[in-house]
Formats: structure tokens, sequence, C-alpha cells
């Protein structure tokens, strides 16, 4: 008898275990779930947005397309690049440590614009 | 002295004077005339011409756009000493995303500068020409975008930058670079020619190399190092340790100087001063002291 109690006590515990996980994960405040996605999709000779607003300590996903070649995305103040390919998606984590403008451009080159290719994080 | 009377020739058909550029090692500014001193067995020159983007429009930035280059020709064509070879630093036509148009203005290029008098020609390409196509139809019509040769005692490098989009030299370069310089002399005299800056000239604006610091860290090795390049559009001279760069003017627009506005948009025509900001330049190689006498000229008065 002793020892089904103690079986089913530590079922119990490990049952508890796993739903307190599970809500965990599923809460609010899971960094995982709180990040903003921004959507930016590149094409000839452009950004789209050509501008975007962040928040200081905000976390954020950039999510990176092209419509048509591949381009670079290149924000040298915030250290982070990438190549975007056609067809494919790249994701970068990012969290803003202070405010200001960071520019970003594109550097592959894509064109007889490429040069012109430039947008903005404006983070507040 | 021949190459005294070369630059003063070249001041005579400019118009104006040049101000020249000592590099090598001490750089200094100086004013023209420094070929005195030269011995006759060093003496050689060579003519640099850059980002002369045939096929561009644009008569904002320059309603000469199809006279520009043939005034250069013409202006080199009429020295009574030739220079012993002209280099072209890349960015020979404006690019295009048809490959029939690509290959016709490299041909329209190609007929142009035939004309030149001086045959001993060397040439790369600038993103304009390979970028889109790793340099593909420019191989057709002017064969390898990287390789060396020797001049005079000075061991010359061509480096391509470009036919990587993203202005990468690239891990085979580089060992190429490397292996090519293990064969050299600790104190030969190298000059390398390139089309975009090795080094981090501001790269906001697409001003570098994506891993030209891994070139200059083999150059260094050398201790007669200096690089002639364009991509820029203006004069620019730095120093990275020992190794000189030189930025030279282009034959189409100027752009303004690094990070001075907030685009690297062209600096517009001005019909007072037409042609201002364009020109190519002359290098003086005293090959005993690694000493390079730069000369730029401006175009447009012949």
């Amino acid at each position: 008898m002793r020892r089904l109690v103690a079986r089913l006590f530590v079922l119990g515990v490990f049952c508890a275990l796993i739903v307190a996980f599970g809500l965990a994960l599923l809460s609010p405040g899971n960094a995982q779930t709180s990040e903003r996605t921004i959507k930016i999709i590149a094409h000839k000779f452009e950004y789209d947005p050509s501008e975007i607003r962040l928040r200081v300590g905000e976390p954020v996903v950039l999510e990176l397309t092209s419509k048509d070649v591949m381009h670079g995305f290149n924000v040298p103040d915030l250290g982070l690049r990438a190549d975007i390919e056609p067809g494919e998606t790249v994701r970068l984590r990012l969290i803003p440590e202070k405010a200001g403008k960071f520019e970003f451009y594109c550097d592959n080159f894509c064109g007889v614009d490429h040069e012109t290719m430039g947008a903005a994080i404006i983070v507040e | 002295m021949a190459l005294s009377v070369n630059r003063r020739e070249f001041l005579k058909l400019a118009g104006i004077g040049g101000v020249a550029f000592a590099s090598g090692l001490g750089c200094s500014i100086m004013h023209g005339g420094a070929t005195a001193n030269m011995s006759e067995s060093d003496d050689f020159y060579f003519v640099q011409l850059s980002d002369t983007h045939w096929g561009f429009t644009g008569p904002a930035v320059n309603p000469d756009a199809t006279g520009t280059l043939p005034k250069a020709v013409a202006a080199i064509n009429e020295l009574s000493t030739q220079p012993d070879f002209i280099v072209f630093t890349g960015d020979l036509t404006h690019t295009t995303d048809d490959p029939k148009d690509r290959r016709r203005r490299l041909g329209e290029f190609k007929e142009i500068i035939g004309q030149l008098k001086v045959k001993n020609m060397r040439f790369m390409p600038g993103e304009h020409d390979g970028s889109l196509d790793q340099s593909k139809a420019f191989q057709e019509f002017f064969g390898p975008t990287h390789y060396t040769f020797d001049y005079k005692g000075v061991h010359f490098i061509v480096l391509d930058n470009v036919s990587d989009p993203h202005a990468r030299l690239g891990n085979a370069q580089l060992q190429w670079l490397n292996t090519d310089l293990n064969k050299q002399n600790p104190n030969s005299k190298i000059v390398v020619f390139t089309h975009r800056p090795l080094f981090d000239l501001y790269p906001k604006w697409d001003w570098a190399t994506a891993d030209g610091s891994q070139a200059i860290k083999i150059l260094q090795q050398h201790s007669n190092v200096t690089v002639f390049y364009g991509h820029i559009h203006q004069e620019n001279h730095h120093m990275t340790g020992h190794i000189a760069h030189h930025a030279a003017k282009s034959l189409i627009f100027p752009l303004p100087s690094p990070g001075s506005q907030p685009k690297r948009a062209p600096i517009p025509w001005n019909p007072a001063a037409p042609y201002k900001g364009l020109g190519f330049r002359e290098v003086e190689a005293d090959v005993e002291h690694a000493k390079y006498d730069i000369s730029e000229f401006p175009v447009g008065r012949v």
C-alpha cells in the first residue's frame, strides 16, 4: 500500500511539472512568444517598409525575404548582416539597446540602382 | 627630361596645373616637377583611368556622358611621350540587366579605348561590369579578372573584388595572392590594382571589400606595397600600416566625400564648371625608392 502511495505521489509530481512547464511556454511573459515579428521585403531597389520603428529593449524578429534577386541586409551600427536569397526567409533576432537611427543597405550588387537601396531602423 | 616634358604637356592639355601626391615610404603631398632626380633606368610611368561607366545616361550629372571618355583618350594620345601602360581600374561600363546590352557596352568601350596609341593596357572589372554575371561577359572581352604582371622591377597584382556580388575576394583568390607573394622577396616592389577599396573606407556606402582585411594582412608581410583603386569616384589617400591606398577620380560623375551627406548620390553637373571632379591620373614610378608620384588631371578641355 505504502509503495502504491509513493508511486502515485511521484506520478503526481511528474504530471504537475509537465503542466507547469507547458503553462510556462504558453505564458505571455515567455521570450519566445513575446517577440514581435517584423517582415521586411527586399526588391529592386527598395526595402518595404522603408522605415522600421522599434522601442529600446523590445525583442523583435526581423523576417527578411526577397521578391526578385539576391539582396543584402547590412546594418553596420547594429552588427547585423545577412544575404537574402529569393524564395528563402531569413530571421534575425534583435533587442535594441539604444535609441537612434540605424541605416541599413543592400551590400549585394543587385543592379543599376543598387547604390540607392537603403532604409532605416528608428529606435525610440 | 622626357617625363618632365610629359607632365608639362599634360598640364598644357588640361589647361590647369595638377597636384601631385608622392606615395611610398614617407608619403607626402607635393606639387609637380619632382622627376628631375629619377634615374633613367627606373623611369616609367603609367596612366590610371577609372569608372568610365560607358552606357550611363543622366544629363543632370553628366550631359556629355558619351564625350568624356573620348576626350580622355584624345588627351592621352596627344602626349609626345606615351605612358608605358594604361590601367583601367574597373566600372568600364554602367551596369544593365540585359546580357546583350552588357556585351554591347563592353564592345563599344573596347572600340573607343582601341583608339589609344598605347596598346599595353590592363583591365579589371568593377561591380557594374561583373557583379551580375560573375564577370562572364567581361572575361569574353578582356580576359582574366585577377592576374599578375611584372614591369621594370615592379610586381603588379590585379585583384578582383567585384565578381562576387558581395564584394568578396574569396578564399581561392586570397590563397592565390598568398602563393604569389610567397615567391616574391619581402622587399620586392609591389603595386596592387583593384576596383573597390581593400580597407573599410566607408562601409555604410558599401565602400569596402568584405574580406579586404585578409588581403591587407597578406600584403603587409611585404615592405613596399602601394594600392591603386577606383569605385569611389574621387581622389582619396589612405594608409593601412605602411601600405598606401590611392583612389582615382571617375570619368563620368563625381561622388561626395565619405559620409559627407546622407546619401551617396552623384554630385550634379555644374554648368559653370563643367567636368569638375572628373579626371585621370599619371603615376611616375621611382622603382629604386618604391615611390610613386601621382599627378591628377582634369578632363574636357581638349
